[in-house]
């Protein structure tokens, strides 16, 4: 097919949690365009498996850019070059003949490394087991319309609930904070009614769990904001940051 | 053995809520000592964990992936029915009922069905209490939109991410519960073996994908939770991870299968681009409400757009052929999506595809986008004979907020952006409606297993209606098994905890381990995706959308040989004791050859068109059904249970159904 690309990359290789890793060069080629980035490395790793060599292990799933679990760290960008897609939504469209593409695990003290470029995001589900719920048990719950939400609310809530809990806020800031994941759980809850109940004791909970898993702080830079792949939480960032504050000083 | 489906006697509307009463209950002591494993943590998996946990039991869960957020009913788009009637347009439990019998084509079980129906409501308002944010409406009520198959909308959404937030709330309820102490969570474990003690469930040897390690659990009862199997197929729209294995295991150890023939495939997928491709992605049924679906009427103009010479936009209004509104006019673009899926099949294949591939048709929002929702808007806003551009941007607005994350991922994919040209569409596996054969209560035919959601065989019949499966997966693990499984364990008080070094678990775990060995032992020359292409290959052409009898006799023939190559050639790299994908995948694609073998038997057995299966022999050959599918009820109405007996044999045992309310009739969309 004409068009096709020939890459160089710089893969993270790491045996396990304990040992080591470096960078190693593999070139590719062949590279459809069409291709999504994630389908460049089962290729990279079939021609592994050839040479008899290990393939690279990477953490993917859904590769519709919904479950979360792809998370590469692409020529210094979590997700890669482009805004608004995870990694398994970039295609190789957006690369041109001839370059090379260094490609990283998450980096952050919460998040380590257990191979190659498949990193420990257990952390997160801790935090929402501190809080990130409402405390309603199955066939509690009334008539469903018998609450209505504003449409501003809901459709604000929802914005905030869209986050697919990737990790990409986490890996971009310098603080390695989890800001942008913790306030938008938060703010989700609190701006519906059902959820305001519990919203003060909810953000101290879960600020307790975010602080014990050694995340950062937050400074304010909005890196977060730039690399999430759900871009519509960008928008209401500072919303929810002020949410969440609000909510932890409310007592 | 006969199957005894255990449906209580009665009325068909009442015997749901007269057997929820008489089930033996277990007192809150006791439910503290009864332990209960749940593999998988998708809307099924995490909706009963959090339910049964806040019941009392101790429960285990396990998932393969780092997270139970990320289970792929994650990945679902379009809705959940629920008969609200929240629409006032004549919705009822029974209209659900009788649309979803109807839709699968007179294949399920009606009491099962009945009681989906009837907690359908119940999801809903739980849901709701999470916080799980559904559309709404300005008076702040929730919306609701229609999917195929149906004259009312009963289907409650959230933009194109409703699964997704269903199961962020299922996970949270899973995850308070893990706080609280009363669930044990298991990430990164993969099941790999069912235990049964004196012909029970009674655990499961699991392997920590991280450190390769091989874990016994027990567990007074074993829900199998773990989703349908669309991936023998390799390209389908499941996530990459979704497997059989459990299900398989299970199966091999004495929990029949039900109708593994039964595939979904999905009208509205995007299309196949190259041979490099792992995935399809499914574009919303819900688009259809909207969406159009032609091809060119004539030859030439489909060759024209084949070569690049034409768009979509220079063929005439008059030159195209919607298909689905000529063939189908009382539901026109909402029929059935086996239905949908033929006609693009038939269309194409007599020469109208118009991609590369010849395998594709236009889904179009155009129409809808000017002159329906830009017309709605210029009138609100007031604006006077606004221009056809005017109509376009106003309509844009208003489809981007309805289906905006699709259409972002549409452009992604395919590099096209799908407001200025019509998105191109083609059928591609998405759903199974087969799956591990389960009674009234969910339990298979081994005692004390149960299995839940897309991974038991019950609901959908021999088609599945569009947001059918986020009901099915809740309504089962909110509604259905907190209290069915009473009618087990309450005889279960007496059971203590059985020790992991129980002999049935030391030789389940040797079992694992020799499998594992064996993997490593070939050393052969072929990756594993390398027989998983080659399978979803030969499943696709011979058991996919249309079967013949001399194919799928071919299809088995080719299957068992490629078994044989499998377990000769194939290389699996890396060791057992560390994180291990390629060891992952091999066992995973090993399970699938067997099953894919299986689905074939069923599939050739099975000599009628039913449902989302068109088996050339059965066809409608006159009158105005002419070339529809030809169903055989006089000696097809039943659930085919296949039996495990030796490698490549399976024996089948029937379920014959009996339809006491509905009556039947040949499907009917015209």
């Amino acid at each position: 097919m004409s068009g096709n690309m020939n890459l160089t990359l710089k893969v993270w290789r790491q045996k396990n949690a304990e040992q080591k890793g470096e960078l190693v060069t593999y070139p590719v080629a062949n590279i459809s365009p069409d291709m999504s980035f994630l389908e460049m490395f089962d290729v990279l790793n079939e021609q592994l498996i050839t040479e008899g060599k290990e393939p690279v292990a990477f953490d993917h799933d859904c590769r519709e850019g919904i479950c979360g679990m792809c998370s590469m760290h692409i020529n210094g960008r979590a997700h890669g070059p482009n805004n608004g897609v995870t990694t398994c939504q970039l295609h190789m469209r957006s690369f041109n003949d001839g370059d090379t593409i260094v490609v990283e695990p998450w980096r952050a003290a919460a998040f380590p490394v257990v191979k190659d470029l498949v990193v420990d995001r257990s952390s997160f589900d801790r935090i929402i087991a501190k809080g990130g719920y409402i405390s309603v048990n199955t066939g509690n719950a009334q008539d469903a319309n018998n609450l209505p939400v504003p449409k501003v609310d809901a459709d604000k809530a929802f914005e905030a609930a869209a986050c697919i809990g990737c990790g990409a806020c986490v890996a971009t800031c310098k603080n390695a904070s989890a800001m942008l994941f913790v306030s938008a759980k938060v703010s989700q809850l609190a701006l519906l009614p059902q959820g305001k109940v519990e919203a003060t004791e909810r953000v101290q909970n879960m600020v307790r769990q975010m602080d014990l898993e050694g995340f950062g702080n937050c400074t304010n830079t909005g890196a977060c904001e730039v690399e999430c792949p759900k871009g519509k939480i960008i928008l209401f960032s500072e919303n929810f940051f002020s949410e969440m504050r609000r909510n932890f000083f409310l007592k | 053995m006969t199957l005894d489906a255990k449906i209580p006697a009665g009325d068909l509307d009442k015997k749901w809520e007269k057997y929820k009463s008489t089930i033996p209950l277990v007192n809150p002591a006791n439910k503290r000592s009864l332990e209960i494993v749940v593999v998988g943590s998708g809307l099924a998996g995490a909706a009963a964990a959090a339910s049964l946990a806040e019941m009392g039991y101790k429960v285990k869960v396990f998932c393969f992936q780092d997270s139970p957020r990320r289970a792929h009913s994650i990945a679902a788009q379009g809705g959940i029915n629920a008969a609200k009637n929240y629409q006032n347009d004549g919705d009822s439990v029974y209209r659900l009922f009788y649309d979803t019998i109807k839709g699968g084509d007179y294949r399920a079980r009606e009491a099962n069905v009945h009681r989906l129906a009837e907690v359908s409501g119940s999801i809903i308002d739980q849901c709701v209490a999470q916080g799980v944010p559904l559309a709404r409406e300005y008076g702040g009520m929730l919306s609701n939109r229609s999917f195929g198959g149906t004259q009312v909308q009963r289907t409650f959404y959230a933009a194109g991410q409703t699964g997704q937030q269903l199961l962020l709330g299922a996970y949270s309820a899973l995850q308070r519960q893990v706080g609280l102490g009363n669930v044990e969570l298991f990430a990164r474990h993969e099941m790999l073996e069912v235990v049964t003690i004196d012909g029970k469930a009674r655990g499961i040897i699991a392997r920590n994908l991280i450190n390769g390690e091989l874990e016994r659990h027990f567990g007074h009862a074993v829900l199998l939770c773990t989703g349908g199997y669309g991936n023998v197929f390799y390209l389908s729209t499941n996530a990459m991870g979704s497997n059989v294995t459990a299900a398989w295991k299970a199966h091999k150890k004495g929990a029949f299968f039900g109708n593994p023939c039964y595939t979904q495939i999905h009208p509205t997928c995007i299309p196949v681009s190259g041979d490099h491709q792992s995935k399809l992605t499914l574009m919303s049924e819900s688009l259809r409400n909207d969406g159009r679906i032609w091809v060119p009427k004539k030859k030439e103009d489909c060759v024209a757009i084949r070569e690049g010479k034409k768009k979509a936009i220079d063929i005439a209004e008059d030159d195209r052929d919607y298909y689905l509104e000529r063939r189908y006019p009382a539901f026109g673009n909402l029929v059935p999506r086996d239905v949908a899926s033929r006609a693009a099949k038939e269309r194409c294949d007599a020469g109208f595809g118009i991609n590369k591939t010849g395998e594709a048709v236009y889904l179009d929002f155009a129409s809808n986008m000017k002159y329906k929702y830009g017309k709605q808007e210029a009138l609100v806003k007031g604006i006077q004979n606004p221009t056809e551009e005017q109509l376009h941007a106003l309509g844009k607005a208003v489809v981007k907020e309805k289906y905006g994350n699709l259409f972002d991922m549409y452009k992604q994919i395919t590099g096209e952006d799908p407001y200025e040209m019509p998105m191109m569409i083609y059928p591609a596996v998405h759903y199974t409606m087969g799956g591990v054969w389960v009674d009234y209560n969910l339990m298979t035919t081994v005692p004390g297993l149960y299995a839940l959601g897309e991974a038991n065989f019950s609901d959908h019949g021999a088609n599945r209606l569009g947001a059918s499966a986020l009901m099915q997966g809740l309504a089962d693990g909110y509604f259905v098994i907190p209290y069915t499984i009473g009618a087990y364990l309450s005889n279960e008080i007496r059971t203590k905890a059985i020790p992991t070094s129980h002999e049935a678990f030391v030789s389940a775990e040797n079992e694992v381990k020799e499998r594992i060995n064996k993997f490593f032992s070939i050393k052969g020359t072929k990756s594993v995706d390398h027989f998983h292409k080659r399978l979803g290959k030969i499943m696709w052409d011979k058991c996919g959308m249309a079967r013949n009898d001399a194919g799928l006799k071919q299809a088995i023939e080719d299957i068992r040989a490629l078994q044989k190559d499998f377990w000769a050639n194939v290389r699996v790299t890396g060791e057992a004791n560390e994180f291990n994908p390629e060891l992952e995948k091999a066992g995973r694609v090993a399970d699938f050859l067997e099953l894919g073998e299986l689905m074939c038997i069923d599939a050739l057995n099975r000599v009628e068109s039913c449902g989302g299966h068109f088996r050339e022999e059965s066809a409608e050959t006159e009158g105005e059904q002419e070339g529809e599918a030809k169903r055989n009820d006089k000696d097809f109405m039943y659930v085919a249970a296949w039996e495990y007996k030796a490698p490549n044999t399976f024996e089948l045992h029937k379920e014959e159904l009996k339809y006491e309310v509905i009556k039947i009739s040949q499907r009917s969309y015209k």
